[in-house]
């Protein structure tokens, strides 16, 4: 249903010109539908214009892009249509709200998309439902509301188009713990109640390591790791090369791996800390 | 795409230009505007011509970077040059027809003046950071605070408004991205739906910029700010040798060409 495959995919801005910059070169990836994935990297190593790469929003310098088998550059219609099906979240999605009210804005996508007044209804009821947006918010200007609710607000107007394919770029950056959670509940929640394939690009790697299935992680334009939490933060030391951050529980683990406690497998969680911890304090004891 | 925009841009560089006095600059940009205005024979236009030529050379600035500027201007240049060749009245250059011999040489006398305007001007901002231009004319200003002109409020607001001119175009291409991935369409239609479809980048770009006004008001307050009143400056900027000498052949290059004038060339 919403099967992604690239190809041999290279982007590099304002190619032939003295500003020329490679941003992402040769990535070749296969993410199958319902996957909630994770993509990590620093800043500027390529993420960002990956994901726009999968809704056509750039289009490749080489390579393709290919969503249930079909090239989604194929003609200007496929290059429109794969925005209903793949629903990228920018950074700070609430500095694009513009409507009068809320329930204008969550309806502005199924609008472009062409539908009848009942289907956008049903759908901006839908969407606010999913993030938890009560509809007696539908009414306000979405300028008056707290910086929370508009991030809840930017993510149900690209839910309301039911994308397949859900990207994030770091949705919970800016705001305080409990709308973090928040967030990320409203999105586990799209995921498992339609199936459909979550991208999230995140800097907490304790949400990745505990919600994602799979972690993918970009350094220069490429992609250097790609397996489960389990696999990737089995090398933190790699990790922390590149400039990236590990686990809290990873980090205690090296630390006490450090001062002389041998622990033993992956640890990305608090339950495996622990257990790893008891193991080992088990095994002192003999 | 709206990266490239070349307005008021600057080349870092270290040429004589680069290094005199912004003031130095200012004074010769209007010496050489009222030079260009005081042309009026073919001479006279070659000695300016050849002036922005040789100072083309010196400040190292590319034929390729000035053409870049004027592209924007073409439209209005051929229009000058249109209306000019064909509402001059005189000898015909073919009996009967309309274009005479004086409208050509009207016409590309205004192609002249409009192109060497823009290049004098570019060479300014070109070779001029757009602080180290706000300084000169806040100091070459300054006479006018007696006369309670807010001269030191002026400056800063046009140093304010150049700086964010990147931050805001960057913003701008944020906020379309944005809207297109939700299915917005800024290429079809109609005139008039594609001017609505203005509406949603036009919104946030509007509500982002107060809000970086807002932001920016209470930076400056809260690092004491008031205003001119007793402000010293990081880079105090002096008059050097060359400074007077360019000043000196700016005033001297006028002069000739007042002269040149008087006598109908």
């Amino acid at each position: 249903m919403a099967e992604i495959i690239v190809e041999g995919l290279s982007h590099t801005y304002s190619a032939g010109t003295p500003f020329q910059k490679t941003a992402i070169e040769n990535i070749n990836l296969r993410i199958p539908q319902g996957q909630f994935v994770g993509l990590l990297g620093h800043t500027g190593s390529g993420k960002s214009t990956f994901v726009q790469h999968l809704n056509a929003l750039l289009q490749p310098t080489s390579g393709r892009v290919l969503l249930d088998g079909e090239d989604i550059n194929k003609d200007k219609k496929t290059r429109r249509d794969v925005k209903w099906k793949v629903g990228l979240v920018f950074q700070y999605p609430e500095y694009q709200l513009f409507e009068e009210t809320v329930y204008a804005d969550i309806g502005f996508g199924p609008k472009n998309m062409g539908l009848g007044k009942e289907e956008i209804d049903e759908r901006v009821r839908e969407a606010a439902s999913f993030v938890g947006v009560e509809p007696e918010l539908f009414e306000k200007s979405p300028l008056e509301l707290s910086g929370g609710q508009k991030r809840r607000i930017a993510i149900a107007g690209v839910i309301a188009m039911r994308p397949g394919v859900l990207i994030l770029d770091e949705p919970t950056a800016g705001l305080d713990p409990a709308g973090c959670r928040q967030i990320m509940d409203n999105i586990c929640r799209y995921q498992r109640e339609t199936g459909a394939t979550v991208l999230i690009v995140s800097h907490n790697m304790d949400d990745a390591a505990r919600l994602c299935e799979r972690l993918i992680v970009f350094d220069h334009g490429g992609v250097v790791m790609d397996g489960t939490p389990e696999e990737v933060f089995s090398r933190p030391q790699e990790l922390i090369q590149i400039g990236l951050a590990v686990p809290q529980s990873t980090a205690i683990a090296m630390a006490l791996q450090e001062k002389g406690l041998a622990l033993k497998g992956a640890v990305y969680t608090h339950e495996q800390l622990l257990m790893a911890v008891e193991a080992a304090k088990g095994a002192a004891l003999c | 795409m709206l990266k490239d925009i070349t307005l008021g841009q600057y080349f870092p560089g270290d040429s004589l230009i680069h290094k005199l006095d912004p003031r130095t600059k200012l004074i010769a940009v209007v010496l050489y505007i009222v030079a260009l205005f005081q042309a009026k024979g073919w001479i006279g236009y070659g000695a300016v011509t050849l002036a922005t030529l040789i100072l083309m050379a010196i400040s190292h600035i590319s034929f390729g970077n000035i053409f870049k500027g004027l592209k924007p201007m073409l439209f209005i240049i051929v229009l000058t040059a249109l209306l000019n060749i064909f509402y001059t009245t005189g000898t015909p250059v073919v009996e009967g027809w309309i274009i005479t011999w004086e409208g050509i040489d009207r016409a590309v006398k205004m192609i002249l003046r409009i192109v060497l305007l823009i290049t004098g001007t570019f060479l300014l901002t070109y070779t001029t950071s757009p602080m180290a231009l706000t300084d000169g004319l806040e100091l070459l200003l300054n006479p006018l605070k007696k006369l309670h002109v807010p001269v030191h409020e002026m400056t800063i607001m046009m140093s304010m408004a150049l700086r964010f001119i990147p931050t805001l175009i960057e913003e701008t291409d944020k906020i379309m991205s944005a809207q297109k991935a939700r299915g917005a369409d800024f290429e079809t239609g109609s005139l008039i739906q594609r001017a609505k479809a203005l509406l949603p980048i036009l919104v946030p770009l509007f509500v982002s910029a107060f809000r970086r006004a807002d932001e920016l008001a209470v930076a400056m307050e809260s690092r004491c700010y008031h205003g001119g009143e007793g402000r010293t400056r990081m880079k105090q900027l002096h008059l050097a040798g060359r400074d007077y000498a360019a000043l000196v052949v700016s005033a001297l290059f006028l002069a000739g060409i007042i002269v040149l004038r008087h006598f109908g060339l």
